[in-house]
């Protein structure tokens, strides 16, 4: 039996909805964006008896079926549309048992959709100590469901729920609320227009427009039906709330009891320090400080590991495959380029780490809650704070983390200035340029290179904060002070959910990068052992120094670095060199700085191509590190190309440019524009060829 | 009429009326309705967002959003 059962996990944020979507898929889940939009989609399959698999759907996080976001504009899509290939077969509503009143709107609404439903009341665990009890016969009477109590401490229930999801046909799909006493007058003439359509359907489509546009409304439109005005609608969804709030209070007010001197203690006594107006930006600082300490000190101890496996993997390369071009490209340019990314992994991961843990606790609400009055001062909203932090692991995620900032404005703005933040990418370019330029030594106890990093991370934030400030002014969008935020309850972090994040932004990560890294050494390669003209077929009539005297390693070197130098890599090199002179780059890192728009972390592995193909030094096919080539070379007159001056304004331009294919994708799907990336790319780029000119004009 | 923004730290009232047009719809479904009682949990420095519960839900909302919430002092 083939059949697969559709089912859609649907509720509020924070109410544990993913920790069941793991419970019931575990590791058999992918995650991809839904077309043109870049909403999350999760789907993993859940196998049940005799064959019978369950496709489930982890749809994004909403209060209610009256979109606010895009996010929850695409569950009501979903919900709405028959004929799409994931409409559910049945909706699972997960509901916080601490907050059921409220949790009920979005059950009944998806009821009155006639989407057969179930009801999981999660965390039931914490019931007890809440002083909550529940009537579960007179609950699933009334609301007329099935009810499943689940909790992230057992596992009982996932069998339970499979059971439901089988019989799935045996599941009520009778709505909740008539929806024409809402009132009757409007609702009536409603259905007489249409009386095909379900009316709780059509009201949600005719709403649609009135928080978020998108869901066709043309039908209706084009009928002779009067559309009410903004306000009038707003009024009417105000009258289905209060309605809908009445018949779940009966309902609660048989079916559940509080005894509410059990509930507070826990939650205050913490909130009373966390949002202290004192004491809370102290901890959140050295919160902030503790994990980037933590992620150099627990990352460096893989990354060394990484690092040597690698090496020792391009070396086995060139020792045992029979030495030649072709070999040069895989160990130089291909293992060398991934290694490159594969040692972010370790940071990456701990960042990614850190912040679901973040978030999951709860605390990261009291950060934006603490932060918002001063963020709106630079333009920003006291949600940008969560992409500003996730913007030091990759702006990508960052991007897509601004979705609930409610005022667009402040969202754009946001958008706009997280590429500044010194995300993972450019670690590799900053390290290597670091160990080349700045010395090794100390002042005062503190190391020069690691105040040269702690810098540019600095760099990056004020230069977020101070284009927020700009953008503010400049930009002529009205900006509406709307800010609405639900404070989650603290709780522990599941182990296996950062895990599943962790887990599948790293995997993200490497196999995007890994992707262009592979293209672009490729591409690379070709273009720097092809070439026309003599002086590349025949390099040897072309070397100035006397043949007679030099060794033939020397002749080697030379020839090499002729053919290098006229290949079409060289060509292309040397005509785009005089846009570089001036920041004091060589034709080489002009083309490490162009492939580097592809992506920043391209950088290394490019440079080692272009290094290694004019380096014959595989003498004991032992390879040499990327490192000392670059600090061997020199221009034409001999003078070293890596000096404090170059140096420095090879960082800055790093730390500026904006150098990420991925990120332009992405602002450009979350803008809905062209205008957003292209401007944003002009001017970062322009800003960072503008400031290494005058560092590099001041310290050569 | 008082406002939800004069409430202070640790005040309980009720709320009166929230009809004016700028409230979100959102904050309505957390259960800002007239007749639910609301409290004020934590005020955030500097005039920021108010931390209140309303109806069982914990929400942070901006002083500009709260001062358009009437409400009626126990």
């Amino acid at each position: 039996m083939s059949k697969q059962i559709k089912v859609a996990l649907i509720g509020n944020p924070n109410t544990g909805k993913t920790s069941i979507f793991n419970s019931l898929t575990g590791l058999n889940q992918k995650i991809a964006n839904y077309p043109g939009v870049t909403v999350e989609k999760k789907e993993g399959v859940c196998k049940l008896s005799r064959g019978v698999k369950a496709h489930i759907f982890d749809l994004p996080g909403t209060y209610s079926l009256n979109a606010s976001s895009m996010d929850e504009n695409l569950v009501v899509e979903l919900l709405l549309n028959k004929n799409h290939k994931d409409f559910p077969d049945l909706a699972i509503i997960v509901s916080d048992v601490e907050n059921l009143k409220r949790n009920l709107i979005l059950f009944t609404q998806v009821k009155d959709l006639e989407i057969p439903t179930v009801l999981a009341i999660n965390m039931s665990d914490r019931m007890k100590y809440k002083g909550i009890e529940l009537d579960i016969e007179k609950l699933e009477k009334k609301l007329d469901t099935k009810i499943i109590l689940t909790t992230n401490r057992t596992k009982d229930w996932v069998g339970e729920v499979k059971n439901l999801i089988e019989n799935y046909k045996d599941l009520s799909s009778k709505i909740f609320l008539d929806t024409s006493i809402i009132e009757p007058e409007y609702f009536n003439k409603l259905k007489n227009i249409f009386p095909n359509q379900q009316l709780y359907k059509l009201w949600v489509v005719i709403c649609q427009d009135v928080n978020f546009s998108n869901v066709s409304r043309q039908e209706i439109e084009n009928s002779d039906f009067e559309i009410k005005s903004t306000s009038e609608l707003k009024r009417l969804q105000q009258k289905e709330t209060i309605k809908r709030y009445q018949l779940i209070n009966n309902i609660l007010k048989e079916g559940q009891t509080i005894d509410s001197s059990k509930a507070q203690g826990f939650r205050a006594k913490i909130d009373k320090v966390l949002t202290h107006k004192f004491f809370g930006y102290v901890i959140f600082l050295m919160i902030l400080m503790a994990i980037f300490q933590t992620i150099y000190e627990w990352a460096s101890i893989p990354m060394d590991f990484i690092d040597s496996s690698f090496a020792s993997l391009a070396d086995w390369v060139k020792i045992n495959l029979p030495s030649g071009a072709m070999t040069n490209l895989l160990a130089d340019g291909i293992i060398t380029g991934i290694g490159g990314i594969v040692i972010f992994i370790p940071q990456i991961a701990f960042l990614f780490m850190f912040i679901s843990i973040l978030e999951e606790s709860g605390y990261m609400s009291r950060v934006v809650f603490l932060t918002d009055k001063t963020m709106q001062k630079f333009g920003l909203s006291g949600k940008s704070v969560v992409p500003l932090i996730s913007g030091v692991a990759c702006a990508i995620p960052a991007i897509m983390a601004t979705r609930n900032i409610e005022s667009w404005k402040e969202r754009l703005i946001t958008i706009l200035v997280t590429p500044f933040m010194t995300c993972a990418a450019r670690l590799p370019v900053y390290l290597i340029i670091i160990a080349l330029v700045i010395p090794d030594e100390k002042i005062f106890g503190l190391n020069y290179q690691a105040i040269a990093l702690m810098s540019l991370y600095l760099i990056g934030f004020i230069t977020a904060l101070l284009s927020s400030l700009i953008l503010t002014k400049i930009l002529k969008i009205k900006r509406r002070s709307i800010f609405v935020m639900e404070m989650p309850n603290y709780k522990f972090p599941r182990i296996k959910d950062v895990f599943y994040t962790v887990f599948e932004k790293s995997k993200s990560f490497v196999v995007e990068a890994g992707k262009i890294i592979l293209a672009i050494s490729v591409i690379l390669w070709v273009l720097a052992t092809n070439g026309i003209g003599d002086k590349f077929e025949n390099p040897r009539n072309y070397i100035s120094e006397n043949i007679e005297e030099i060794s033939i390693e020397e002749i080697q070197t030379l020839e090499a670095s002729i053919k290098l130098e006229n290949s079409f890599i060289g060509f292309i090199g040397k005509s785009i060199e005089p846009v570089f002179k001036p920041l004091g780059y060589d034709w080489k890192i002009g083309i490490g700085i162009i492939t580097s728009f592809a992506a920043r972390e391209v950088f290394v592995g490019t440079l080692a191509v272009i290094y290694n193909i004019d380096n014959y030094d595989d003498s004991e096919g032992k390879k040499e590190e990327i490192k000392n080539i670059m600090a061997r070379e020199t221009d034409a007159n001999g003078n070293k190309i890596f000096t404090l001056a170059s140096g420095i304004s090879l960082l800055l331009f790093y730390a500026f440019a904006m150098q990420c294919m991925s990120t332009l994708a992405i602002v450009r799907k979350e803008t809905n524009s062209w205008k957003w990336p292209i401007l944003q790319f002009i001017i970062m780029t322009a800003l960072a060829y503008f400031i290494s000119l005058i560092s590099f004009q001041i310290l050569s | 009429m008082p406002k939800l923004s004069d409430l202070k730290k640790g005040e309980q009232a009720k709320i009166v009326d929230v009809s004016s047009q700028e409230i979100p719809i959102k904050l309505l479904e957390m259960g800002c309705l007239p007749g639910n009682k609301v409290r004020l949990i934590q005020q955030a420095p500097f005039k920021g967002p108010i931390y209140i519960e309303i109806n069982g839900s914990y929400v942070a909302i901006r002083k500009e959003t709260a001062r358009l919430i009437e409400i009626e002092l126990n």
